[in-house]
């Protein structure tokens, strides 16, 4: 099984790009699907009906969602190595610019809108930076002066990154992407699966560096796939 | 891929929404050429320019190809914006940057790695050559009107960009002098391809694509038949033309009649 993280700020079209790698691979491959959120999402519902894949969601709630991620991430594989998937996909919330999901033995996909600003790139640390792959969406409505020089941007914090430019609703110029996806190793040894990233300094065990994926690597707060609904106390 | 080295784009076959096989051998579009694509709403224009914009290999919607030279085209020409020789512009198509015009265009030159100064004013005069309302060096990007941001757009593709290939998806919504662009495009030998509704557009336009049910369904090759009503068109849109001025100038249209 092959395992896919997608990242990105809201808004940028992750779930566009989602849904364009589902659609390539639909009929040769078995997807599944992973959102992680925080409040609401509806996107794993939305799959569901539309591709009749397994899909399913996790709220991480007052926790950080790539927090959420690493707690989850472990027994998600699980889930979906259980059901045959060929093809894993995560969807993290992507709230944090400081923080990165991605993880080894998987395919790191940041999905960036040409519309958030020539500038935004810049303003985003790891979640560039570790990513194989900078999906660069919306790219039909900028001037083609903003659309190099936001792609310079993202070269400039990501020097080797694939760069992928595409308006992912009508999925032009994904191919490269779905290049990509064939070519992504699968995934070998689940229990020595590691976050690529160091995160933000703090004092929950993986804010201290134990990088390791699965709940059974951490204490504190700790957050099971299934059941973890009640860990939610805020508004 | 500077412009020198693009002699010739090929477009080749694909299919229409109901499969069947497009019924043309090939479109070959060489630098001047002038081409419009017509058809009703839904019949697959902007999907044949974004073909072109991707260099499909038979890996979209419509089964084209596009081949540049007779030739697949190599990676970079493709992904790489500053390397790609297409530039396209859209409706959709915007600058979001909020800087003096100046400054935006100097961006891009700096992103393109070109020295000099003048291309910036330069660009700036043949922009100022597409549209009747005049742009100074120190407008802001956002305050510009439509039509002298697309103006803008597509001076800076003929100069900066340098692309040989300019698709223009349904500009003459935007108020430009079209006539003057399909001039200065061939005075430059870019070759252009116009999606459009416009008819003194497509009646300028050396080749036009007849699109339907989302494939090609000919191509028209007008040769001076249209020369006489391409004339009359001509005219007709100078009346039009100076009608807006003085509207726009605030006078009272009052003659009883009017030749064009």
């Amino acid at each position: 099984m092959k395992l896919v993280i997608i990242a990105g700020p809201p808004s940028a079209g992750k779930t566009a790009v989602t849904r364009q790698i589902i659609r390539h691979f639909l009929g040769t491959k078995k997807c599944a699907f992973l959102k992680i959120d925080v409040v609401r999402a509806f996107e794993d519902e939305e799959l569901r009906d539309e591709f009749h894949i397994p899909a399913r969601k996790i709220y991480s709630g007052d926790l950080c969602p790539d927090h959420t991620g690493v707690m989850v991430l472990k027994d998600a594989i699980s889930w979906a190595d259980g059901l045959g998937t060929d093809i894993f996909i995560v969807e993290s919330a992507g709230l944090c610019l400081r923080c990165s999901p991605y993880v080894t033995q998987s395919l790191g996909i940041v999905v960036l809108s040409a519309v958030s600003g020539m500038n935004s790139p810049l303003k985003m640390g790891p979640m560039i930076s570790l990513a194989d792959v900078a999906v660069i969406t919306k790219t039909d409505l900028v001037s083609q002066s903003e659309k190099e020089v936001f792609r310079e941007k993202t070269k400039e914090v990501a020097p080797a990154i694939d760069i992928i430019e595409t308006n992912a609703i009508q999925g032009t110029g994904l191919r490269y992407l779905m290049r990509s996806i064939d070519q992504q190793a699968e995934i070998s040894d689940p229990s020595t699966i590691i976050l690529r990233g160091i995160p933000p300094l703090g004092v929950c065990t993986i804010c201290v560096g134990k990088r390791e994926i699965g709940w059974q690597n951490h204490f504190g707060v700790v957050r099971k796939l299934d059941g973890a609904d009640d860990i939610f106390r805020g508004d | 891929m500077s412009s020198g080295t693009l002699s010739e784009i090929t477009i080749l076959p694909g299919h229409d929404k109901h499969g069947n096989p497009e019924q043309f051998d090939q479109i070959v579009i060489r630098p001047g050429d002038t081409l419009s694509i017509v058809g009703p709403t839904g019949s697959g224009k902007t999907a044949f320019i974004n073909d072109i914009e991707v260099f499909a290999c038979n890996d979209t919607a419509t089964g084209r190809t596009v081949l540049v030279n007779g030739e697949i085209p190599a990676e970079e020409f493709v992904r790489d914006p500053s390397k790609k020789p297409i530039a396209l512009i859209t409706q959709n198509t915007k600058c979001l940057a909020d800087m003096s015009v100046e400054a935006f265009l100097a961006m891009h030159v700096r992103a393109r790695k070109m020295s000099g100064s003048a291309i910036v004013a330069e660009t700036i005069e043949l922009a100022n050559q597409f549209t009747g309302e005049q742009i100074h060096a120190g407008c802001r990007i956002t305050a510009l009107s439509g039509g002298q941001t697309r103006s803008l757009m597509v001076a800076d593709a003929v100069l900066i960009s340098n692309a040989p290939l300019i698709l223009l998806d349904e500009v003459e919504n935007a108020g430009i002098f079209r006539e003057k662009v399909i001039e200065v495009l061939k005075e430059h030998q870019k070759s252009v391809i116009f999606v459009t509704h416009d008819p003194l557009v497509s009646l300028l336009s050396d080749r036009r694509v007849v699109m339907r049910h989302g494939g090609v369904e000919k191509i028209l090759q007008p040769d001076g038949r249209e020369v006489h009503i391409r004339e009359m068109v001509a005219r007709m849109d100078l009346t039009l033309c100076r009608f807006r001025e003085r509207i726009r100038a605030g006078e009272l249209l009052t003659e009883k009649g009017f030749t064009v």
